[in-house]
């Protein structure tokens, strides 16, 4: 994974470990690998899966068991509001970029109805 | 952060002079137990003269050096891993030799776990160190210092001939095979592309630390890698 050099690594992690969940390839209740293995898969530090994990246990994605180890939550409805967050997120970052080349609310919404959008 | 954590390395008021040059100019720093801390300068700025100090190979200087609680000495030794900056094998030795001599040498170096990792980097047992290239010779070092398992490893430029797919390969081995209990000062001028090994960043220039801080801190607050803020401290 290559990480971008201005934001904490262990944020990126993070992020890369919600879009796994959002996108499916953890579901609820999965397992998550351990510190270590996940430190060599990313390359980094394990202090800062050690972090990742801390933080998203915060944010209630992630729980851990005493012995056996850290899964996704049971709580379907805390990924749906993850997956919302997300997709409001990357709206907010597009609809900043489109004010900036000079678009209104309004077109924006046409624009993206009439787009022909090829392949997609 | 990390609070309640003992400390591996204590420095106070470290200060060393080579002749009239000030070298270390009352150098302040603790490292704690579990930390990987990337320890970085341009060259002459102390980083090596710090290293060795910790080392046990540089004994005049002024100022307090504790590594687990002890004064550096034949105790702090046996726990310290010390990778120099220049290879030290014979040439004519084979990586084989140099597994029992370590042996020999250090009651907790782990002869699979350096056997194990030979494999994994593709170097042989029985090819002398002598004919091997600049970077395998620094694989082969490596792997011997990473194989103890000690309570703090001095790395002094360890990535410093080795190409950039290697380097990545060197890290990984790194993290692989450090204990979690046990702590790295890792000495490059290479910054980009290994910070993301790294919990804390210190800078020296100059004979003075300017920078100690959490890697994470740096970039949350200055919103910058350790790379840029180097080149800004350093230009």
């Amino acid at each position: 994974m290559k990480f971008d050099d201005n934001l904490p690594i262990y944020i990126q992690i993070m992020n890369e470990i919600k879009l796994m969940i959002v996108s499916g390839k953890l579901n609820t209740g999965d397992k998550l690998p351990s510190v270590r293995e996940l430190a060599q898969e990313f390359g980094v530090n394990p202090n800062t899966i050690q972090r990742a994990f801390s933080e998203l246990e915060r944010e209630n994605l992630v729980f851990a068991e005493r012995t056996s180890g850290r899964y996704i939550t049971n709580d379907g409805g805390i990924i749906m509001e993850l997956k919302n967050n997300l997709a409001e997120e990357e709206i907010i970052k597009f609809l900043n970029y489109m004010k900036k080349i000079g678009f209104e609310e309004k077109e924006i919404i046409e624009k993206i109805k009439t787009m022909n959008r090829g392949e997609q | 952060m990390n609070n309640n954590i003992p400390n591996i390395v204590e420095i106070k008021n470290l200060s060393k002079n080579y002749n009239k040059k000030e070298v270390l100019k009352n150098i302040n720093f603790n490292i704690t137990e579990g930390q990987i801390v990337g320890l970085f300068g341009t060259n002459g700025s102390g980083k090596t003269t710090l290293i060795k100090i910790m080392a046990g190979l540089l004994k005049e200087y002024s100022g307090d050096v504790k590594i687990g609680g002890e004064n550096v000495g034949v105790y702090t030794k046996s726990i310290v891993s010390y990778l120099p900056e220049k290879t030290y094998f014979n040439k004519n030795t084979t990586a084989e030799d140099a597994i029992s001599i370590f042996s020999d040498f250090y009651t907790d170096f782990n002869a699979d776990k350096a056997k194990s990792m030979l494999k994994e980097l593709s170097l042989s047992e029985t090819q002398r160190i002598g004919t091997m290239s600049k970077g395998m010779q620094e694989k082969l070092q490596l792997i011997m210092v990473m194989s103890r398992e000690a309570r703090l490893y001095l790395l002094d430029e360890p990535l410093g001939g080795v190409d950039p797919a290697s380097r990545d390969y060197i890290l990984d081995t790194i993290i692989k095979n450090y204990n979690e209990k046990s702590s790295i000062l890792l000495s490059t001028h290479l910054i980009h592309d290994v910070e993301r090994i790294f919990d804390k960043a210190v800078f020296i220039k100059d004979g003075n630390i300017v920078l100690n801080e959490y890697v994470d801190v740096i970039r949350d607050e200055k919103g910058t890698s350790i790379d840029k803020l180097f080149r800004e401290v350093y230009k």
